[in-house]
């Protein structure tokens, strides 16, 4: 091993450590029995845990965020389908324009997105619940579902497609019975990152509930007493475990997504 | 065959017309709402729909606004340069030095960006605190003997959260453009005479330029407009212009202001930007 490479890796190993070091301590203070979130550590407890379960605050919000969070993932997830079946289909005018435009809420500032969905909820005198905060998350996971379902679609043969047309079958009957059960992996991954990404989700969330908060947003709330900091990481730890679980499933979908062609062939 | 080409387009925007309606509604809409409002003025609830520009006016010559805009984009400007600094290497390390496990440390890398950006942000305040982990660490270990300051509730605190949360976001496009680099390249400035520094320099990091690119550009814009970050660890003097187009819309009451301050500062983004694709075109355009 050469010198500079000794260097690269002692920096690589250092960077990872910087990256690792918050998340590392949601779960060290979760279980450390001190109130005050410093070093050195005091002992263990499961108390902060115990805590999270009395909070019916706390269970309203989780409530709210589950039905955020499954609705707009599922809605995403469908035009997701319908944007990337097409865009890997066909071959058509306007179609790069038209998807550059529908992914933009990737790169966009999201207080830009929370504002501009806020000034038409009010000059429509819209009020704010639950469900303005389900459309806002749908036009954020939309971008995440199109370009998973994407290398799905792209993955597909589409010899698979004439035959079944070949052999009788109509355009639903393919998609439903050929094409779905190919492409179904891709929609689990979508379903679960956007599911996490909703779960996540504070801007949109802050600037469009209205009295019904999602756990991002009760969290923020928590943030002003430093009594409850204990209690805050550790529903951040639970979050993390939910995150880290959901993610890898969804990997795993994802992967066989990809892998799915050649088990067919 | 021009039938052929028709049923094509029509098939396609049969599947794409539902999203592309629904971006319409939801974004194309809002944005255009929010142009249109920040032409207008506000007091208190009754809505004045004269066309003005008052609005864009306060917001370029209000010294606090200035200011802001300023600090934003300095603020965002920094984090991107030290993000790519940082995340270039390590990018480097994995393509070329990764061998079997490059998808390890890829996975590695993601693994800290599962919490949600919130807790993570929020975490910095905890860790830069004046009664916080590093604090506490380092006067546990004795190596300081009072609590250093200049850390949290200013631009540096912002700073330094926002180069870890936005991390991947640049190691993962400067990996893919080093990936893609024909290591054969590299073999041929090599037999050239082409020293390492040289090699680097002149091979690839012009054909890794993409992904740099990319990269920065990931991090500038969405950071100019972070709300969270400067909220939790910048105190005063880090605030940024997030924070006061919120303010606008809440306790202040002017809607149009805030969303003249919001088509500002994306009017500003979507220039930087631009400019800084056109500035580096010629290593780009090879793609």
């Amino acid at each position: 091993m050469t010198r500079s490479s000794k260097y690269l890796k002692f920096f690589a190993f250092t960077y990872l450590i910087f990256l690792y070091a918050p998340a590392l301590l949601l779960p060290i203070f979760s279980f450390n029995s001190s109130q005050i979130i410093a070093f050195p550590l005091t002992g263990f407890t499961f108390h902060w845990f115990e805590t999270l379960l009395h909070q019916s605050t706390l269970h309203e919000a989780l409530r709210n965020s589950l039905i955020v969070a499954v609705s707009s993932s599922v809605l995403a997830t469908i035009l997701g389908i319908l944007a990337s079946r097409s865009a890997t289909r066909y071959d058509f005018t306007g179609k790069q324009i038209s998807l550059t435009f529908i992914l933009a809420p990737l790169v966009l500032p999201e207080i830009i997105v929370g504002v501009a969905l806020l000034i038409v909820l009010m000059q429509l005198g819209l009020s704010l619940n639950l469900w303005s905060v389900v459309l806002g998350h749908t036009l954020l996971i939309m971008p995440f579902s199109i370009l998973i379902m994407n290398s799905a679609f792209n993955n597909l043969d589409i010899s698979l497609e004439e035959a079944s047309m070949d052999l009788g079958e109509n355009q639903f009957g393919t998609f439903y019975r050929i094409i779905l059960p190919l492409v179904f992996p891709g929609i689990m991954a979508s379903l679960l990152i956007g599911f996490t990404l909703s779960l996540d989700e504070f801007i949109i969330a802050f600037f469009l509930t209205g009295t019904d908060t999602t756990l991002p947003v009760y969290i923020w709330a928590q943030f002003r007493f430093p009594k409850k900091l204990p209690t805050t990481m550790a529903l951040g730890t639970l979050l993390l475990v939910t995150s880290f679980i959901l993610l890898s499933l969804s990997e795993y979908f994802r992967r066989r997504a990809v892998n799915s062609r050649s088990s067919v062939l | 065959m021009i039938f052929a080409i028709r049923t094509e387009t029509k098939k396609g925007w049969r599947l794409l017309s539902i999203p592309f309606i629904f971006s319409l509604l939801l974004l194309a809409a809002p944005l255009t709402m929010m142009f249109l409002l920040s032409f207008w003025t506000q007091d208190y609830l009754v809505l004045d729909k004269t066309f003005t520009l008052n609005n864009y006016i306060e917001a370029a010559t209000q010294p606090v606004y200035q200011l802001l805009f300023q600090r934003s984009l300095i603020i965002s400007l920094t984090v991107t340069f030290f993000t790519v600094l940082l995340a270039y290497p390590m990018a480097y390390f994995i393509s070329f030095h990764g061998g079997e496990r490059k998808a390890l440390w890829l996975f590695l890398i993601t693994i800290p960006f599962w919490t949600s950006y919130l807790l993570r942000m929020f975490l910095w305040k905890v860790i830069l605190g004046y009664n916080g982990v590093f604090n506490s660490l380092l006067l546990w270990l004795e190596m300081i003997t009072e609590p250093v300051t200049f850390i949290l509730y200013n631009a540096n605190a912002v700073v330094i959260a926002l180069t870890h949360g936005w991390a991947p976001f640049a190691i993962l496009p400067i990996f893919v453009s080093l990936e893609k680099i024909d290591r054969s390249l590299l073999e041929a400035s090599r037999d050239l005479g082409d020293g390492p520094f040289h090699q680097f320099f002149r091979v690839i990091l012009p054909l890794s330029a993409p992904g740099v690119v990319g990269a920065a550009l990931i991090i500038f814009i969405p950071t100019v407009g972070d709300y969270i970050t400067p909220k939790l660890v910048g105190g005063t003097d880090g605030l940024m212009i997030a924070n006061m187009i919120q303010v606008q819309f809440s306790k202040a009451n002017n809607a149009p202001l805030a969303a003249a301050l919001s088509a500002s500062s994306l009017m500003i983004v979507a220039f930087i930007s631009i400019v800084f694709v056109l500035f580096n075109k010629k290593y780009l355009r090879r793609y």
